[in-house]
């Protein structure tokens, strides 16, 4: 069979960069398999994307060397529209790449451009609509939809044309876990329904492989480091040494000293095989975990009475009613549905936006005191570092707001490079801003909040879009902090993060405060589960799969056992 | 504080003029402004601004909607006319032809003629002014943007003119998100600050609502791109609707208007309505 894309000894440097981000590539991929394109933030595997859609040479400039042939075009002989019939791309953010005022626009829309009647063009809307079950929200506006529906209005509006490959990128980044699972059996479901080549760029292993998957290539440093079999690749330790994260259950069996080598499928946890001996092994290595110690610590600091606010007349379940109580260095993860409400609770306490109830920090009436005011004690990094920065050297963003307060220079520079080292940003020191990378924006937004040494800090999504070495570094970093004494309250749709880092969980669904409770005793309640839009943990599966006692037990001691690598 | 009544932009509803198709609106829109520009006669104007007035109110437009902007046009408006009285005091004499003073002051005489001359342009504003507003908040852009591909501007204009009054109300979320957020660090813009020092701040904000804008332009034109805007000469449009009986009621009206003017300028023996002869 002919292979439908081929690279071979590709380099690619862009113009704006002094070292070529792809290096002497080779790969093909046959028409119908479907291909994990992973590797850490900043490996090139967007980079690859960008060829295989044409965006590369035609928009991005840059100097290539070998050659990259899609459907038997070579991309620097082929205009980004010609390609655009044999690749379409789902964007990483649905939010703003919809184009058309309502979903059955957006749908349509490379059908107007291909100036198709307006009947015939209808009738394709309709039937992609009807197959991904659109129908109902056809009028609808598509910012308004939920995570899940966005990404399905995105899916419908590349399906119409048929293209052979469908390229995927990050196409979990925004979704909450049950969406997000949702989004891959779909994936799956089209590929089956219209014969595409799929290509999945993502660097959450674990959820993609929830479906089967034909190939991972594994992409770092603008090289391809590994292009094997799922279970292949699973069995070597490539994933982890360059920082992308192996499934849980994997790294749950190689502590318990399990022989991956031994274990002849480690795609899923149900093709484990059922064996005593790793029952055995799972069950000893429970049994000798220790629990940390918890601090008692319980000086109530933030009270939030029947706290609420509706953005207008027409929000479906705006946030209500919320009560609770956050104590002096708690470690709290708020997570739920995409639209619950999460983001406004945030906005609400930084008095961004009018709040229906009453907050109290420290039994002073927040309603009296300006933004500013409440940022002295409540620092909040906003999910958009572009909606934080203003400066253009990354020094003087993160000392802006002691600037503000006047604070004098020499104590301005030994606090913003202190915070710069911790946030591991010293070296970019006098870099400007637009050279940074996504993640990077997020930290130098981390820091900027970090400088002023609030007493809360309320971070949204803020290991979105980092790979897992960021990641850890980020959270690592967080917890020294809430160790120290500082109350950190994180927004995430990430369950790993709200097992592994945070103490305690607030869960929210339309609108609603629906559980306030620890993140085990959250995540093992089938019924929030399901009603917050979040998913079990394989860990939970494995236990299941041998049998032990206690599943949530098992989950328990693999959470403390991290803990304890850390200190 | 954000607001979401406050932002001004296209509204979703069902009155008889949001059903009107986005051309008819657009042809009348066009029409009848450029026949108030043209004649100065009193009575016509004074039965368009009425009209306009009845129709902001048919559309189910509130006040807290447009009040910004329309206080900042009353505002313009006020420099325009005492710039007009200034510049020529005695224009209205010269256009009617008689010279009733009112108040004598030398060089700033101010005589009837001149008030009836001033009058007249209020009334333009007010013929024009809610005819724009309600374009713009009873259209949708996409089917403005359709409308005008149809009455012959190129279609990558019309799309860009959509897109760009479709991100006034994502400009103004964005306006008031880093807003907070330069707050937040300690840039004081609330009431508790001197005006210098909030004018100062919100100046701070333009860089960052800049950036984001341009990423977000940057993202959405890679978007339209990978599929296909702008290879072809000609598109065609998912959401154009066909003429109804209304619609050609309304064009029909609007055409009516035009003639009334041109019958009235053959009546004045001009553009002006002269009550002074």
């Amino acid at each position: 069979m002919e292979p439908i894309i081929q690279f071979k000894n590709f380099s690619f440097q862009y113009d704006s960069q002094a070292e070529p981000t792809l290096r002497n590539i080779n790969f093909s991929i046959n028409p119908g398999e479907k291909i994990l394109l992973a590797g850490p933030s900043g490996s090139g595997k967007s980079t690859i994307g960008r060829c295989l859609n044409g965006l590369i040479p035609n928009v991005d400039h840059g100097d290539i060397q070998g050659a990259c042939l899609v459907d038997g075009k070579d991309i620097t002989e082929t205009s980004l529209f010609d390609l655009s019939f044999t690749t379409s791309t789902i964007l990483q953010d649905s939010d703003s790449q919809f184009i058309g005022m309502t979903v059955g626009e957006d749908i349509a829309f490379s059908l107007e451009n291909d100036c198709q009647d307006r009947e015939k063009m209808h009738k394709t809307v309709n039937k992609w609509a009807n197959e991904l079950e659109l129908t109902a929200l056809l009028k609808q506006t598509p910012q308004t939809l939920s995570g899940g529906q966005k990404q399905l209005v995105a899916l419908a509006g590349v399906l119409v044309d048929e293209s052979p490959i469908l390229l995927f990128d990050e196409p979990l980044a925004n979704l909450d876990p049950a969406a997000g699972y949702k989004t891959i059996e779909l994936i799956d479901k089209i590929q089956k329904e219209v014969n595409a080549t799929v290509i999945i760029i993502e660097h959450r292993i674990e959820e993609v492989l929830a479906k089967h998957v034909d190939r991972i290539i594994l992409v770092n440093d603008g090289e391809i480091i590994a292009d094997q079999e799922p279970n292949d690749l699973l069995h070597t330790d490539k994933l982890e040494k360059v920082g992308v994260r192996s499934p849980l259950y994997v790294k749950a069996l190689e502590k318990a000293g399990i022989n991956l080598l031994e274990v002849p499928d480690l795609t899923s946890v149900k093709e484990l095989p059922k064996s005593s001996t790793i029952k055995e092994k799972l069950e000893i290595w429970k049994s000798k975990q220790t629990e940390p110690d918890e601090l008692d610590h319980k000086k109530a600091l933030l009270k939030l009475e029947n706290v609420g606010h509706q953005y207008n007349k027409h929000q479906q379940n705006p946030l209500h009613g919320v009560n609770l109580t956050v104590n002096q260095g708690d470690f709290i993860s708020i997570v739920g549905q995409n639209g619950a409400g999460k983001t406004t609770l945030c906005r609400t306490i930084c008095g961004f936006i009018s709040n229906e109830g009453k907050i109290s920090l420290n039994n002073q009436n927040l309603a009296d005191l300006s933004i500013k005011e409440r940022a002295e004690h409540i620092g909040y990094v906003m999910q958009d570092p572009n909606q934080m920065i203003s400066q253009k050297m990354i020094f003087d963003e993160v000392a802006l707001g002691l600037r503000l307060r006047n604070v004098d220079e020499d104590t301005i520079k030994e606090k913003v490079y202190q915070t710069l080292k911790i946030c591991g940003l010293y070296p970019f020191r006098n870099w400007p801003i637009s050279a940074l990378s996504f993640g990077q924006k997020k930290r130098v937004t981390i820091a900027a909040i970090l400088a002023l040494e609030p007493e809360i800090i309320i971070l949204d999504e803020p290991t979105a879009g980092q790979d897992w070495k960021t990641y850890t570094e980020i959270m690592d970093f967080l917890r020294e902090l809430n160790e120290r004494g500082t109350t950190i309250m994180i927004v995430t749709h990430d369950m790993h993060l709200m097992l592994e880092y945070s103490k305690r969980s607030l869960a929210f669904a339309k609108g609603e405060l629906i559980a306030d409770t620890t993140p085990i005793d959250l995540l093992t309640d089938k019924n929030l589960v399901a009603k917050a839009s979040l998913r079990r943990t394989s860990l939970y599966d494995l236990a299941v799969h041998y049998d032990l006692d206690n599943p949530n037990d098992f989950v328990k001691a693999y959470i403390d056992s991290e803990e304890q690598v850390v200190k | 504080m954000q607001e979401d009544d406050k932002i001004l932009g296209y509204q979703p509803g069902n009155t008889f003029i949001h059903r009107l198709n986005a051309t008819t609106k657009l042809i009348f829109l066009l029409l009848v402004s450029i026949a108030c520009m043209v004649t100065y006669d009193t009575r016509f104007l004074v039965v368009i601004c009425v009209f306009s007035l009845i129709c902001l109110k048919l559309a189910g437009i509130k006040w807290r909607q447009i009040s910004f902007i329309v206080k900042f046009i009353i505002v313009f408006a006020i420099i325009n006319l005492i710039a007009v009285f200034i510049f020529q005091p005695t224009y209205g004499q010269e256009l009617y032809g008689s010279k009733n003073v009112l108040i004598s002051a030398g060089y700033f005489t101010v005589t009837k003629e001149e008030l009836f001359y001033l009058l007249n342009l209020v009334l333009k504003y007010i013929c024009s002014v809610p005819l724009v507003l309600l374009f713009l908040l009873t259209t949708n852009p996409s089917q403005f943007a359709s409308s005008l591909n149809k009455i012959g501007v190129s279609y990558k204009i019309s799309y860009a003119v959509s897109l760009a009054l479709r991100y006034i109300p994502t400009i103004q979320t964005d306006y008031w998100a880093i807003s907070a957020a330069q707050q937040a660090r300690g840039n004081e813009l609330s009431k508790k600050a001197s005006l210098g020092k909030r004018i100062k701040g919100t100046l701070n904000i333009v860089i960052p609502l800049i950036f984001s804008s341009i990423e977000r332009i940057d993202i959405i034109s890679t978007a339209m791109q990978l599929r296909r805007f702008g290879s072809k000469k000609k598109r065609s449009w998912y959401v154009y609707k066909p003429f109804t009986t209304k619609d050609y009621f309304v064009t029909a009206m609007a055409i009516f208007l035009v003639i009334i003017v041109v019958i009235l300028w053959h009546i004045n023996a001009g553009r002006f309505f002269n009550p002074f002869k």
